[in-house]
């Protein structure tokens, strides 16, 4: 018989060892993927990698170079973040501030249904309607280019961005807004004198995530940015295929023998990854961190 | 609270909607190549299921004889999954099946991992697969020599004006490198050269054909069990006049692209594994290549 202390002790730490555990995982994850990422430096050096403008992984010569792979990822996630941004916080500010209640209501399930679609069905979406569509209206070689991917990751990053600035925007207090419509602003001058940039830090962090929402999504950009991997010129190269980091080690994966120099330069462009994402969730948590004090 | 629900509620009878409408559009046009083997799970005792994985080329082949293989003998299982030959060839290094499946030749550090971890893989020629190059069936031409073929490759060629055809930009499509098609059509076509790096890179055929199939840039490569008629399979001329992939050239060994698919196995088959390759190689699992698309070894 346990005395009610005891219990909820043992609850209590049962909690603990769940929570930590996670800390473990990530812990692990990163002891194994830097492990097999280092081996690769055996054979080429870090300069050559980070530097390297070709990626033939399986030929006689083979050269890993990480750079067409790292600026296909940041020109995808660049167009995306372009064409996500401005909608995504155009709906935020329309939902919390503008909209009558039962169009809210009946639009933000609409908006979550869209970040429960599954990013092979986006993809495949987008391999079967979005890129024909490009190669004719834009007459362009093919359809299969960066700003497909970027289109379609930009569809991808809305629920992210929208939800989370609408959040920033509705915790606005409402004494700034109503001292500001009593001083005799209009409802456009409030919301962009007083909601935007009181709510400013919270909108960044949204705008964070949906880039690490962006940079990490695989499946999608595999279908519809044809994985040509080639240094993609700016701006131009949005008319053109790219490769991300993502689809090249889905696409490779299941090739590699393991233990090859190929094995473990995938797990360098995996470490490659996990460290930009791991700094835009320190950046986006930041964001947030400051905005809460603010607000408070 | 009520009204959330509510759109909630229409939402879920809009999608639902869509839903019907959408399979009252669909016809069934081309679902060979995705029917899943037969598992008859119920019946399976330990030894008395294979598993089968490999190369997306082999998959056809191996799921229809896996199947009828299964309707002859109920209680027997065998499993069927493709992902490349290297993905197949590399699971049986691991010990995870059966039977790797292969449009390749195992390379030598295969041959090397795998006696490491103590495999010794016999190789089993089951089938004859020919490559054919594909192109939309806007595009006016209809036959390439070699040379022309490692130029379009290569980088080297760029408008199809160059090759005969019209002033168009040639897009190039090539499977991932965990294929074995790849693999082969790097060595039989490129000679030693490097795929142009903005070649599209498809992770299936089935991608292949569809890119290829809307747009009238396009070339690509596929085997030649995956042709239909969204595509144009162009003549080849390898130096000795140009040839048609079809079902004659390829068994004559006339068709330039050709080559052999195999089972792996972990030392001499035995068991079921065993039964299995004798009936892939007796005359009805032969014949039943033929059906596929593939040429039979006899």
């Amino acid at each position: 018989m346990f005395s009610k202390n005891s219990k909820e002790k043992g609850i209590e730490s049962v909690l603990f060892f769940i929570s930590t555990l996670t800390v473990l995982i990530l812990f692990l994850i990163c002891i194994f993927l830097f492990r097999d990422s280092l081996l690769l430096f055996k054979e080429t050096s870090l300069l050559d990698f980070l530097t390297g403008k070709f990626w033939y992984p399986t030929s006689v010569n083979k050269q890993f170079g990480l750079l067409p792979l790292l600026l296909g990822s940041l020109l995808v996630t660049a167009g995306s973040i372009l064409f996500s941004v401005p909608l995504g916080i155009a709906s935020a500010i329309y939902i919390s501030e503008l909209a009558h209640p039962k169009v809210a209501d009946f639009l933000k399930p609409f908006i979550e249904i869209l970040a429960g679609i599954p990013s092979v069905v986006f993809g495949f979406f987008g391999l079967v309607v979005l890129v024909p569509f490009m190669q004719k209206t834009l007459n362009l070689p093919t359809g299969q280019t960066a700003l497909t991917g970027s289109i379609m990751l930009g569809i991808m990053a809305l629920p992210t961005i929208i939800t989370i600035s609408e959040d920033a925007i509705s915790s606005v207090p409402s004494t700034l807004r109503q001292g500001s419509l009593a001083l005799g602003a209009t409802q456009w001058q409030t919301i962009y004198k007083v909601i935007i940039p009181a709510s400013l830090s919270g909108i960044s962090a949204a705008v964070m995530l949906g880039i690490g929402r962006a940079i990490g999504e695989t499946m999608t950009l595999m279908m519809v940015t044809g994985n040509a991997a080639i240094i993609p010129s700016f701006p131009g190269g949005f008319f053109g295929p790219v490769r991300t980091m993502t689809a090249t080690i889905a696409l490779e994966m299941g090739e590699v023998p393991q233990g090859s120099a190929h094995f473990h330069a995938l797990f360098a462009v995996g470490s490659v990854l996990f460290i930009i994402t791991f700094i835009i969730n320190l950046i986006a948590d930041s964001i947030k961190k400051k905005y809460r004090f603010k607000v408070g | 609270m009520a009204n959330r629900s509510k759109s909630y509620l229409i939402l879920t009878l809009l999608v639902l909607g869509l839903v019907f409408l959408g399979t009252g559009c669909t016809g069934d046009k081309n679902d060979k190549g995705s029917v899943p083997a037969k598992k008859t799970s119920s019946e399976i005792t330990g030894s008395q299921e294979i598993f089968l994985k490999g190369s997306d080329t082999v998959l056809p082949l191996a799921q229809a004889e896996a199947e009828e293989f299964t309707n002859e003998n109920p209680g027997k299982s065998v499993s069927v999954t493709g992902g490349g030959s290297g993905v197949g060839i590399t699971a049986l290094i691991d010990g995870e099946v059966d039977i790797a499946t292969a449009s390749r030749e195992m390379k030598p550090e295969e041959l090397e991992a795998a006696k490491v971890n103590g495999i010794n893989p016999v190789e089993h020629t089951i089938a004859y697969d020919g490559i054919s190059v594909i192109v939309n069936p806007q595009n006016p031409i209809s036959e390439l020599t070699f040379g022309q073929l490692r130029g379009i490759y290569n980088g080297s060629i760029s408008n199809w004006k160059e090759v005969g055809g019209e002033d168009r930009p040639i897009v190039t499509i090539s499977r991932d490198s965990s294929s074995g098609t790849y693999e082969f059509f790097k060595e039989e076509v490129l000679l030693g050269d490097e795929y142009r790096p903005d070649a599209l890179t498809q992770p299936a055929t089935g991608g292949i054909l569809l890119e290829v199939s809307q747009n009238p840039n396009a070339v690509g490569y596929i085997g030649v069990a995956y042709l239909d008629e969204s595509v144009k399979a162009l003549n080849l001329d390898a130096g000795a006049g140009s040839v048609a992939p079809s079902p004659e050239n390829i068994t004559s060994g006339a068709y330039p692209l050709s080559r052999a698919l195999y089972f792996y196995t972990n030392e001499e088959p035995s068991g079921l594994t065993k039964e299995f390759i004798d009936f892939v190689m007796s005359e009805k699992g032969q014949n039943l290549i033929s059906e596929v698309g593939y040429f039979p070894v006899q």
